[in-house]
């Protein structure tokens, strides 16, 4: 196990230089002289020069790329340009409302989906099958900006038993989390429906039967568990579609999380703070998926040794 | 399914070629003493916030969307098929740089990467499909690295190189088109997938901008009239979720008919 640990976390350094390189790159692809864009066409020149300076912008690129990456490791990611906070701050403030968010809409999709898998599995090809089937293509078709409205049309606007938008009780939470945890109950559906299918055709599942369990134990006790296997991976790998769904969530809804923060910092050009988000999401994706594999490994032994 | 799926692309196809000629209103025409009216015999979809005529924007908003995913697929695929084929036909040096980018491309959320893009180069439908293509390609690679990797090792393959032909022959004629039928359910999907992309950019407003209607610029607009005109935000979303179910539901069906083991179950 430990020679697996080590090879999963030495594989993961280059992958996280190379997010760091590309985030990095992001404020040298921007069109002409980043200072400028940043400040608008009417700024100052004396202004443009100091933010040059405040940001690195005027030293040599090598030199730039290793202060930012030394940054990076130390948690520095710079300053806001619009509050003057530090950076790392701003984010770290807002990541207990996006984890809160995240947490509750993964809760709904799997507390949804693995029912639904379960009884189109167990009724394979029945008329419950395919409308199960059929929901969870939609579930996935149906955007979250345009369910998150929706939802706010109907329970906000029309009934009003949830509050439209912001961040307190949990009926905040309700309407969020349902738009963001759709798609991924819809995802999470169809793999636990694949995922029990291909284990009740397994002999252990009709050894079960035989030696006299009912066919609820046989499914629930004996193929559900061994099908957990797959639909826990993918929960852990959807977890970046999560992240990324949270981002347009948390601004239908003016949930203050890391995803708000990202539009609004781009709203007022505040690079930086653009940088220090993607940086934090698409690190916090890279460690999710490095733990994913490591339960993997723990679940499934085989794993270890390809 | 698959049916239902390609009724729903033909309909959005045809609405994006003969929908502006179809549409009853020109899509920047103004009726302001009428703005924000409901559905009526004369407006179906109703008017948004300027008085313009929501059922013809969604009409033309289809050439957008169906645009923007056809560019970006075609693209991607072919970036994705070139790349994955050389990476997993030569392995080697070849192998691990393209193998360590598609790594470090995939390591950022679905779509963060393309805000990010879009984000710094600037919102306009070029940077839009700039942005997924540079993201799209990712997938298609990693699919037809794996697929040209059992390929290479095939009979007709090995024959192919015995017989003298050239590296390039060989891929292009023999084995790239092992893969396509797995390419073609992912541009299928993928279709499906860069019209979202595309609506989910537009909604932040980092898309399409106005005054091109764009069913996730719509959507946009359509979010600071929840309480008043809810059906600004109704049909473009119905719009998008149809359009990308079709694909999907086109997706699914094509790869049941392409998956050997799904055919075998049915037989």
């Amino acid at each position: 196990m430990l020679r697996f640990l080590v090879r999963r976390l030495a594989l993961t350094i280059p992958v996280l230089v190379g997010v760091a390189t590309l985030v990095f790159a992001l404020i040298h692809l921007i069109p002409g002289d980043p200072a400028h864009a940043m400040l608008g066409e009417t700024a100052a020149e004396e202004d443009v020069q100091a933010l040059r300076e405040r940001l690195g912008l005027d030293r040599p690129l090598l030199e730039q790329y290793g202060r930012f990456l030394g940054g990076a490791v130390r948690g520095d990611l710079g300053t806001s340009l619009r509050t003057n906070e530090p950076v790392a701050t701003a984010v770290v403030d807002r990541l207990p409302a996006t984890m809160e968010l995240a947490a509750a809409a993964m809760v709904i999709a799997i507390g949804a989906a693995l029912p639904l898998g379960i009884i189109a599995a167990v009724g394979r090809g029945t008329v419950v099958d395919h409308a199960a089937t059929t929901l969870s293509l939609v579930g996935v078709s149906i955007p979250n900006f345009w369910l998150g409205p929706l939802l706010a049309i109907v329970f906000a606007v029309e009934l009003g038993w949830l509050p439209v938008s912001g961040r307190g009780t949990w009926a905040h939470l309700v309407l969020p989390a349902i738009s963001l945890g759709a798609a991924l109950g819809a995802i999470l559906a169809r793999m636990t429906r694949a995922s029990l299918l291909e284990e009740l055709r397994e002999p252990y599942v009709q050894a079960a039967r035989a030696r006299g369990a009912s066919r609820a134990r046989a499914v629930l006790r004996h193929a559900f568990r061994n099908s957990l296997i797959p639909v826990v991976t993918l929960v852990g790998l959807q977890f970046g579609a999560v992240l990324t769904g949270a981002v347009i969530t948390e601004t239908i809804f003016a949930w203050p999380g890391i995803g708000r923060l990202l539009i609004q910092s781009i709203g007022f050009r505040d690079y930086p703070l653009v940088q220090g988000c993607i940086l934090f999401i698409a690190v916090t994706y890279v460690g999710m998926n490095l733990l994913t594999d490591l339960v993997y490994g723990v679940l499934d032994p085989r794993i270890r040794y390809e | 399914m698959s049916k239902v799926g390609g009724a729903i692309v033909l309909v959005a196809v045809l609405a994006a070629v003969v929908g502006p000629w179809l549409a009853p209103f020109d899509p920047a025409d103004q009726e302001l003493a009428l703005r924000l009216a409901g559905p009526t015999g004369a407006h179906w979809f109703g008017l948004d916030e300027l008085g313009r005529d929501i059922f013809t924007r969604v009409l033309v908003g289809a050439r957008i969307s169906l645009m923007v995913g056809l560019v970006v697929v075609s693209v991607s695929s072919t970036v994705g098929i070139a790349l994955g084929s050389v990476a997993g036909y030569f392995g080697g040096r070849i192998d691990e740089g393209i193998s360590r980018l598609i790594d470090i491309l995939l390591a950022f959320p679905g779509l963060l990467l393309a805000i990010a893009v879009v984000a710094v180069l600037g919102p306009s439908l070029t940077n839009v499909v700039l942005a997924l293509t540079l993201i799209g390609w990712v997938g298609y690679a990693r699919l037809v690295r794996g697929q040209v990797l059992r390929a290479r090792e095939l009979e007709f393959v090995q024959a192919a190189r015995a017989l003298g032909a050239s590296t390039p022959r060989i891929l292009v004629r023999h084995i790239i088109p092992t893969t396509l039928p797995a390419v073609t359910v992912q541009a299928t999907l993928g279709m499906g997938g860069a019209i979202l992309a595309e609506a989910a950019l537009s909604f932040l407003g980092l898309g399409v901008q106005p005054p091109t209607p764009s069913w996730g610029t719509m959507l946009n607009y359509g979010r600071g009239h929840l309480l008043d005109a809810p059906h600004l935000t109704i049909f473009p979303g119905l719009a998008i979720a149809a359009l990308v179910l079709g694909f999907n539901f086109l997706g699914d069906g094509l790869r049941d008919a392409i998956d050997p083991a799904m055919r075998g179950r049915r037989t």
